[in-house]
């Protein structure tokens, strides 16, 4: 397991979106990383997926073996991102058809994820046969397949209706237990859910405060009154970020 | 099926309505009855002119669609390709075929084969226009994805971009489709010893308006058949789109 070292600067045009920024990823730690819309977030997840062009940041994501990170990290977006001429089977094993390998070495592990999914028997369908909450389960299983030391999961499951959506955190928790993974989202009943640590995202230059660590073990419930202490605290530092000191 | 018979029954009667109403000589707007009369008396003439330009569209149709798949992919995987290549596109675009069909004429006879390009220029563009926009707008989302999993170029054109390019392919052969037949019959009017083109020029010539008619005629039911064909094709290959109905939604 490794963890990774994130420390970045990055502009965008005159818009100063990072300054010296710095954020660890821990070995095998669920981190969130909350904020509002624009808080630069998705921007911090793509940088540290090596998706932002080095002409217009400065700093690195380091990992703790000294490595480099591509081609170990894996991804979920909010869109479910299946593509739809390929069979479910077919779009979880996309990566090995993407990197030129045979997917059928991968076809077996496919179809246990996805009965650990509770997806049985969808794997002949096509992707405009599911519902919205089976089409981003495919998703999962096809970031879990991959099998990458490193998680980065952008707003995963804001797409979805509350009741799948809560279903959805339950089965991500329990699968991604013990990865390194980094959660960016902006909702904060999702971070006291899930995450092990929690980070705000917050002004100009984006800065994070001290994170919050709520007790207990994600998936955490919600009538846990640990979790609505969490829930409340992370609302009012979204909300009142000068009156938080920094981490 | 039932309701094209009622359109096209429709369609006569409404024919047959105007050539009453007006009382046009027959000479003028022949009259259904007439036209179906000179289809019956004229089959084999109509039969084996038809073939001729039915040959020259699908030929046409095939080799515009094979050159403008390889130049929208050309375009796109080769920047100089683009550069060169794009204002010479557009300029065959810009150009009427009526200009250009002497010349082409004078390249490649007086058969078939002056025909044949006609059509094939006339097809290529739209194919060539809409496959590389489709190939080039492909979601950045699946772009992102590819990349961090690894991907190749290649595997990248072979499993996303060119299978999210179709939609927009399937619009650039309906539209060749439907324009087609305008390539061949131009060729035929300009210079032909045969094909439909050619029969109605000279059945318009000795005033067999009635013939003229029917050739018209063929050569209609042939371009639906092969629009709707052609169309049938694309929504079997494009399972994945399905269409939005605005009344039931």
């Amino acid at each position: 397991m490794i963890s990774v070292a994130v420390q970045v600067s990055l502009n965008y045009g005159e818009h100063r979106i990072f300054d010296d920024f710095r954020l660890t990823l821990e070995s095998g730690r669920l981190i969130c990383l909350l904020g509002k819309s624009g808080s630069g977030k998705s921007t911090l997840l793509r940088f540290i997926a090596g998706l932002i062009s080095p002409k217009i940041t400065k700093g690195e994501a380091v990992a703790s073996d000294d490595r480099p990170l591509s081609g170990r990290i894996a991804w979920m977006a909010q869109q479910d991102l299946l593509l739809p001429w390929l069979k479910v089977i077919d779009n979880v094993t996309v990566g090995s058809l993407l990197r030129g390998e045979s997917s059928q070495r991968q076809r077996q592990s496919a179809l246990s994820l996805l009965a650990d999914l509770e997806l049985e028997g969808v794997d002949q369908k096509f992707p405009h046969e599911l519902s919205g909450g089976m089409r981003q389960r495919v998703a999962l299983a096809r970031t879990l397949i991959e099998d990458r030391p490193v998680n980065l999961l952008d707003e995963p499951f804001s797409g979805l209706d509350a009741s799948t959506r809560y279903q959805l955190q339950d089965l991500a928790c329990k699968m991604l237990a013990n990865r390194t993974t980094l959660l960016v989202t902006h909702d904060p009943l999702e971070a006291v859910r899930m995450a092990d640590s929690i980070y705000v995202l917050g002004g100009h230059p984006a800065r994070v405060a001290r994170p919050i660590d709520p007790p207990g073990k994600p998936p955490r419930s919600l009538s846990d009154s640990n979790a609505n202490i969490a829930y409340a605290e992370l609302m009012e530092q979204m909300n009142h970020p000068e009156s938080v000191s920094d981490a | 099926m039932r309701k094209s018979l009622i359109i096209l029954t429709g369609l006569i009667v409404i024919w047959q309505a105007i050539v009453l109403l007006t009382g046009a000589p027959s000479f003028i707007v022949p009259a259904p009855l007439e036209v179906a009369q000179a289809l019956f008396v004229h089959s084999n003439l109509i039969a084996l002119h038809a073939s001729v330009t039915i040959v020259e569209i699908i030929a046409g149709l095939l080799l515009g669609c094979a050159i403008g798949i390889a130049s929208a992919w050309l375009i796109l995987e080769f920047r100089p390709v683009r550069d060169w290549f794009l204002p010479v596109l557009v300029a065959s675009q810009a150009l009427p075929v009526f200009a250009i069909a002497p010349v082409l004429m004078l390249w490649f006879g007086f058969g078939m084969g002056s025909k044949i390009a006609m059509a094939t220029l006339i097809i290529y563009f739209p194919v060539t226009a809409a496959l590389y926009d489709g190939l080039r707008n492909t979601d950045a989302g699946w772009i992102d994805m590819a990349r961090i999993m690894g991907a190749s170029k290649h595997t990248v054109l072979k499993y996303i971009r060119l299978p999210a390019a179709l939609p927009s392919l399937g619009s650039g052969l309906r539209i060749a489709a439907a324009v087609a037949p305008i390539g061949a019959v131009v060729g035929e009017w300009v210079g032909s010893s045969s094909g439909l083109g050619y029969l109605m020029l000279h059945a318009n010539a000795r005033s067999q308006i009635d013939l003229m008619f029917a050739a018209l005629i063929v050569l209609a039911v042939f371009a639906v058949l092969l629009y709707f064909g052609i169309d049938l094709l694309i929504r079997k290959t494009i399972f994945w789109q399905t269409e939005t109905n605005f009344e039931a939604t």
